[in-house]
């Protein structure tokens, strides 16, 4: 096994944020805040900052990387996750620490970096693929290539100024697709665009992994990490705190966000002008009670509790089931049931509870986790709850249990079937 | 990198900024295809869907050089005798502008390109680069005008115009130090723009652009060239013109400051670079 392609020892980085202020107490003192207020960022800048007023971003992140992994990176906003990779990318400096890269590195923290709304695609591919480092004989080979991959063959010579968006992402990700280096630095990139561009860049990264590039990737979409990856970091507060396989990491990250129970309250409060708030999950056996690891033999019960703040038609409640190990398993919301009364009934204020069953002996053992939110369908989010409600189904064998369990599938439904000879 | 490192085993070393950060002029060398894309995309974007386009280079000087010829030159009689005012004055304006543009896109450039920087690397140094070019490319426009002028006044240079680099290339580094120097702070304190304006206007004052330097009494006209671009501006002149020449001392001393200027400028802004996209 050659050295490791990424080496990084150490690292710490520390940003100094404001100062809280404090209400002068005495009219002296606000006569003093006001004339000197000019001033304030000047005199700010030239003393040292005090304990309060430094953050530290990152601190004491060590890890090697190899060639050919795919690396993911997770954890809750404002853990350290794009500045690490800042850092990497020779974008800002580290405070303290170091790291070492072997070979051609790029980052993509947005797709367009460069582009002149004046100039043509044509003249922005040629802009954007040399800020990227390829050189011009590089470029004119790949540009065809690219120009394919966008679908932009009749347009190429307009301003990007008259792009649409979806135009315009196409064109920018075209280039970031050819660019070959050895190490690929992408920060949530993925999350911007529509459905399907999400796919093409899920199946580009495929590609480029399955190449034997090395691929570090940031991202909130445990869904993508568990797929692409085959090695995952999480960090929290700054700090590395899991360095494993992705499901070890990825469980982790929601035991340690807070959704570790079979049932969670939402911790933030509602928002000004807010119509629907999401308060509590819990999930429920087959005998009512509220327990973390469950029987697959019973069915179970999501209960979801939400106040509705400000009356309104349309409102429905979505639920999605993730599987650990297998991704997304159903999505299923409040609408399905009530399709005909749902635009009809109008929410009044108050407390809710909504229960969602599902069959029993349906799904495959392992661990889940849920997401809820809640919308109006095709017109507004209400209110997406942070928190997710984490569950075990055990692995209990029925008579026909191994049998099963040694099946293909998300899930393992018993279904009735049914057989008679065919009258001729 | 690029596509010929790749095969190397080269190692990009990431530490926290202590002491001297090497200046790496051979990265520069290697990004030398994003210099002239930069510059390119520059003048495009600038001068499409604009009615007279790239001629709005020059028409900044050609209004200056009316307006002082008015007013220096006619109503205040403070040219040379001998010499046209308009060319003078001229000759002057174009030497100043590269000086002055050099400074201020130079100053500007980190804080300019601060949307690009968060984003992507590349060596920073590259972004004034880029503003020295500009400017450059302006004087060759501005230049053909001048030719233009000094053949109407039956004005050609003699030999001593194999010298003009040496001018240029004073003014250029001035340019280049003065700009390094406050790009870094400019990130810091954005109201250093807006001093480096004045502070230019001003420093045009004290430089012989729209009044000739016999007018500087003798005994002060050693301490007056201390003002490398007075040096600069009347060299301009000695080798287009054939006026007289400042003296030579006084153009090594202007050199002797402005270079070390220059490399601490330059390692300067190393050392501030990366921490720009934290404050800007």
């Amino acid at each position: 096994m050659s050295s490791p392609v990424i080496t990084v020892d150490n690292l710490g980085k520390s940003y100094r944020i404001g100062r809280l202020q404090q209400k002068p107490q005495t009219m002296h003192d606000a006569m003093k805040r006001m004339v000197a207020a000019p001033f304030a960022y000047l005199a700010d800048r030239l003393r040292d900052p005090t304990e309060s007023e430094i953050l530290w971003a990152l601190r004491n992140v060590s890890f090697e990387v190899q060639q050919g992994e795919v690396l993911g990176i997770i954890g809750r906003n404002g853990a350290g996750k794009s500045t690490l990779l800042k850092i990497l990318s020779r974008i800002t400096d580290p405070t303290e620490g170091k790291a070492r890269i072997r070979g051609r590195v790029n980052s993509l923290l947005e797709v367009g970096t460069g582009f002149h709304p004046e100039l043509s695609g044509r003249e922005n591919i040629f802009m954007n693929a040399a800020i990227y480092g390829l050189r011009r004989s590089e470029i004119e080979k790949k540009f065809d290539e690219i120009v394919a991959f966008a679908e932009m063959e009749k347009f190429i010579d307009t301003p990007v100024k008259r792009y649409s968006s979806g135009m315009y992402t196409r064109l920018a990700f075209g280039v970031a697709a050819h660019l070959e280096p050895d190490i690929l630095l992408v920060d949530e990139v993925l999350a911007v665009g529509d459905a399907e561009f999400r796919k093409k860049s899920l199946n580009k990264m495929q590609g480029v992994a399955r190449e034997g590039r090395t691929v570090f990737l940031v991202s909130h979409n445990m869904d993508a990490v568990l797929s692409l990856c085959n090695r995952a970091l999480l960090l929290s507060g700054g700090r590395l705190i899991a360095d494993a396989e992705p499901q070890d990491v990825v469980g982790k990250y929601l035991e340690v966000g807070g959704a570790g129970a079979a049932d969670v309250m939402a911790s933030s409060q509602a928002k000004p002008g807010q119509k629907l708030k999401l308060t509590h999950i819990r999930v429920v056996n087959g005998e009512g009670q509220c327990r973390a690891e469950l029987d697959k033999r019973s069915g179970l019960i999501i209960e979801i509790e939400f106040d509705v703040l400000a009356p309104g038609r349309g409102y429905v409640v979505n639920c999605q089931l993730h599987s650990l190990q297998q991704g997304c398993v159903f999505t299923t919301s409040s609408w399905d049931t009530e399709v005909e009364h749902h635009a009809a009934r109008l929410w009044s204020v108050g407390r809710y509870r909504a229960s969602v069953k599902l069959p029993a002996d349906i799904l495959r053992g392992g661990e889940y986790y849920v997401k809820v939110t809640s919308a109006i369908p095709a017109v507004e989010i209400l209110d997406i709850m942070e928190e997710e409600l984490r569950f075990t189904i055990m692995d209990t064998m029925g008579p026909l249990g191994q049998h099963r369990e040694g099946r293909q599938g998300v899930i393992v439904p018993v279904l009735p079937w049914s057989i008679l000879p065919d009258e001729a | 990198m690029n596509a010929e490192q790749r095969t190397e085993n080269t190692f990009i070393e990431i530490n926290a900024v202590q002491g001297r950060v090497p200046l790496n002029l051979h990265e520069i060398w290697q990004y030398r295809e994003l210099v002239f894309f930069f510059l390119w995309r520059d003048l495009k974007g600038r001068y499409r869907q604009m009615a007279l386009g790239p001629l709005w280079i020059f028409v900044g000087p050609v209004v200056n050089m009316l307006l002082f010829t008015l007013i220096f030159g006619k109503l205040a009689n403070l040219g040379p005798k001998g010499v046209p005012y308009p060319l003078f004055n001229f000759t002057a304006l174009l030497v100043w502008g590269l000086f002055a543009g050099t400074a201020q896109s130079t100053a500007s450039s980190l804080l300019d390109a601060r949307f690009l920087i968060s984003k992507v690397y590349f060596p920073r140094l590259v972004m004034p680069l880029v503003g020295i070019l500009t400017s450059i490319f302006n004087f060759l426009v501005s230049f053909v005008i001048l030719a233009i002028m000094m053949v109407h006044y039956r004005c050609l240079p003699g030999l001593e115009v194999v010298f003009l680099p040496v001018y240029l290339l004073l003014a250029v580094v001035c340019g280049l130090a003065v700009g390094l120097w406050w790009a870094a702070w400019i990130v810091h304190y954005r109201d250093l723009q807006m001093v480096l304006d004045y502070l230019l206007k001003a420093w045009m004052y004290a430089c012989p652009v729209v009044y000739a330097s016999s007018l500087i009494p003798e005994q002060w006209r050693s301490l007056y060239y201390i003002n490398p671009l007075a040096n600069v501006v009347d060299g301009v002149r000695w080798c287009l013109l054939g006026m007289n020449a400042p003296p030579w001392r006084m153009v090594g001393l202007g050199f002797l400051v402005a270079i070390p200027m220059l490399i601490l400028g330059a390692y300067h802004f190393r050392r501030t670079e990366r921490n720009i996209v934290d404050v800007a």
